[in-house]
């Protein structure tokens, strides 16, 4: 089938492009990798123990990992958004437009590569996370479930930066678009509980999409209570995954007259 | 050159194209031969790229309809595109890979299979004479180099119909008349050849028919034997340094319009030695001494001016 030859040549075109690039890769790697340490050796010291007296005696890096997987979604998602916008003011994707191949093979391409770069950045945290005394107590299928849902989060927001990319046509426009998917996780359950933050933060971090699929992500490696965060978690990925699959095609879709 | 058209290769009537209220293209009709090199001509603005873009299925058109390859532009666009073969003004090259993986992409996107691929791809490095460059990033080519390789991806699919925007734009001489037989060869073989350009003497030397496209309209079509016929044929400028001398000079030249603030006179002539030679004696003749002389080949400036009774001057400008 061409869709899927085209879809497999689109992604090889990403690889190569991932490897010439390999400056902004390798940064992309490893920017989660150093939020990691920076937050285990720098602030852990102080934000661990408040943390453990409100949560039962959780060890920071236990704590943090979650958290810090989810930045690296996002974090890999603005280099998406950032390829893709640098990608479509090159000359090379009206000719694709041109030709009888599967038209959204550009796209999917797009979102197949970075899928797979997030993975192997998020593949590199959980490494460097054991290294420095993360000693989850999930078990095979909660492993599963948890690299499930990361699946599925790095789908949604490799979407939406694909559709961010494609709307706003510069590489600035599209770092600045796909801002939110970093600066959210701040504001969540990522570092610190929602319960030691002040009133207006501690609404806005408990009702963001951040929080329960962190929430969600801790309870599986960790073996603690999800509740409803499970759900909330779900809802909340399959909802971007279904926004950003349709907005990107549509934006890839418009009329791209100047 | 063909003179008999076989079958039709691009037909359009009425397209029309508008970005936020300026019309780009009023309605414009086009019909192309199999096997024949049509060239729009036009100056920048005019609206040749906004052509190449509807009618390779790149962007649609407001209203209007076109058959491209016996196929309908808008319902059929995915066998249109079968059919076709574009190569841009701007370079349409992956900057990130080599030039021979840029081929190699094609090749791919065509389904070639991986021995026909890289048959076909070594083939049309060393034909466009890209091989010894073909492991380098195109960022690194020439001008020329790039536009060679651009054209060189477009053929690895074979299309029987070619759009080439502007093709020569931006080049040397010599890369210019590289491309220039290329077209040559192409069209030998067969392939249709749309070309768009702001060159008179390029649509003159390669087209069987050339339409003139100004504003968003086509203000003439022809051969390029037919379009001459409607262009005078240059003029000789003699400017003098006295009144006196540009009153005794207008009453010896026939249908020589005079300019009374510049002192000069414009005397219409085809740009030949022998015309020249004749207004040179005429002007001894009759002793008149003349300031300055200049001989005016007919360009494209003067195809606008008879066809649309303005000058392209101020798209000149942004010529590139």
């Amino acid at each position: 089938m061409s869709a899927v030859t085209d879809t497999t040549t689109m992604l090889r075109r990403n690889v190569k492009h991932s490897v010439r690039y390999a400056a902004m890769t390798v940064s992309g790697l490893l920017l989660p990798v150093l939020m990691m340490l920076m937050f285990v050796y720098i602030f852990g010291g102080a934000m661990g123990p408040a943390l453990a007296a409100g949560s039962g005696g959780i060890s920071y890096v236990d704590y943090l990992a979650p958290g810090i997987l989810v930045m690296a979604v996002g974090a890999g998602s603005a280099s998406t958004a950032v390829s893709v916008a640098v990608d479509m003011n090159e000359g090379i994707i009206a000719r694709f437009r041109t030709m009888a191949i599967a038209r959204t093979s550009v796209i999917t391409g797009q979102v197949i590569g970075s899928t797979a770069r997030t993975l192997i950045s998020l593949l590199l945290v959980v490494a460097v996370a054991f290294a420095v005394g993360f000693r989850p107590n999930a078990g095979p299928v909660e492993w599963l479930a948890a690299v499930g849902l990361l699946v599925l989060l790095i789908l949604a927001f490799t979407w939406l930066s694909v559709a961010f990319g494609l709307v706003v046509k510069s590489a600035e426009g599209a770092n600045m678009a796909s801002f939110p998917m970093q600066f959210l996780p701040l504001v969540s359950s990522a570092f610190i509980a929602p319960a030691l933050m002040s009133d207006g933060i501690r609404w806005f971090a408990e009702y963001q999409p951040f929080t329960p699929i962190i929430d969600t992500l801790r309870g599986l490696l960790l073996g603690l209570p999800i509740g409803n965060s499970g759900y909330l978690a779900l809802a909340w990925c399959l909802a971007l995954n279904l926004l950003g699959f349709l907005w990107a095609r549509a934006a890839f879709n418009r009329d791209p007259g100047r | 050159m063909t003179t008999v058209p076989s079958r039709q290769a691009i037909g359009a009537s009425g397209l029309r194209k508008a970005y936020g209220g300026k019309v780009v293209l009023d309605g414009i009709d086009i019909n192309v031969a199999e096997g024949t090199i049509f060239s729009l001509l036009g100056p920048n603005g005019a609206g040749k790229t906004t052509a190449v873009q509807i009618l390779s299925t790149l962007i649609r058109p407001d209203a209007g309809q076109a058959r491209v390859a016996g196929h309908d532009l808008l319902r059929e666009a995915q066998d249109v595109r079968r059919a076709i073969g574009v190569t841009g003004q701007f370079s349409a090259v992956d900057k990130l890979l080599t030039g021979e993986e840029n081929m190699l992409l094609m090749a791919d996107l065509n389904q070639l299979g991986r021995k026909e691929g890289r048959r076909r791809v070594a083939a049309l490095l060393e034909r466009f004479e890209l091989s010894e460059a073909a492991r380098q990033s195109p960022v690194t080519y020439s001008g020329g180099m790039k536009r060679r390789l651009d054209l060189a991806m477009t053929l690895v699919g074979d299309p029987r119909i070619i759009f080439l925007d502007e093709p020569t734009t931006g080049l040397d001489p010599r890369s210019r008349r590289t491309m220039w037989e290329i077209i040559t060869e192409l069209v030998a073989d067969g392939t249709t050849i749309f070309l768009t350009t702001q060159y008179l003497e390029e649509a003159d030397r390669l087209a069987d028919r050339i339409a003139v496209l100004d504003g968003g309209t086509i203000v003439a079509e022809g051969t390029s034997a037919e379009l001459k016929r409607l262009i005078p044929g240059g003029h000789i400028r003699l400017s003098f340094a006295e009144p006196a001398g540009l009153d005794k000079a207008a009453a010896v030249f026939d249908g020589a319009s005079r300019d009374d603030e510049s002192l000069t006179l414009t005397v219409p002539g085809d740009g030949r030695i022998e015309t020249l030679k004749h207004v040179l004696a005429t002007l001894d003749g009759a002793a008149i001494s003349v300031d300055g002389l200049t001989v005016h080949q007919p360009d494209l400036d003067d195809v606008f001016f008879a066809l649309t009774g303005h000058t392209a001057t101020p798209e000149k400008e942004d010529r590139r």
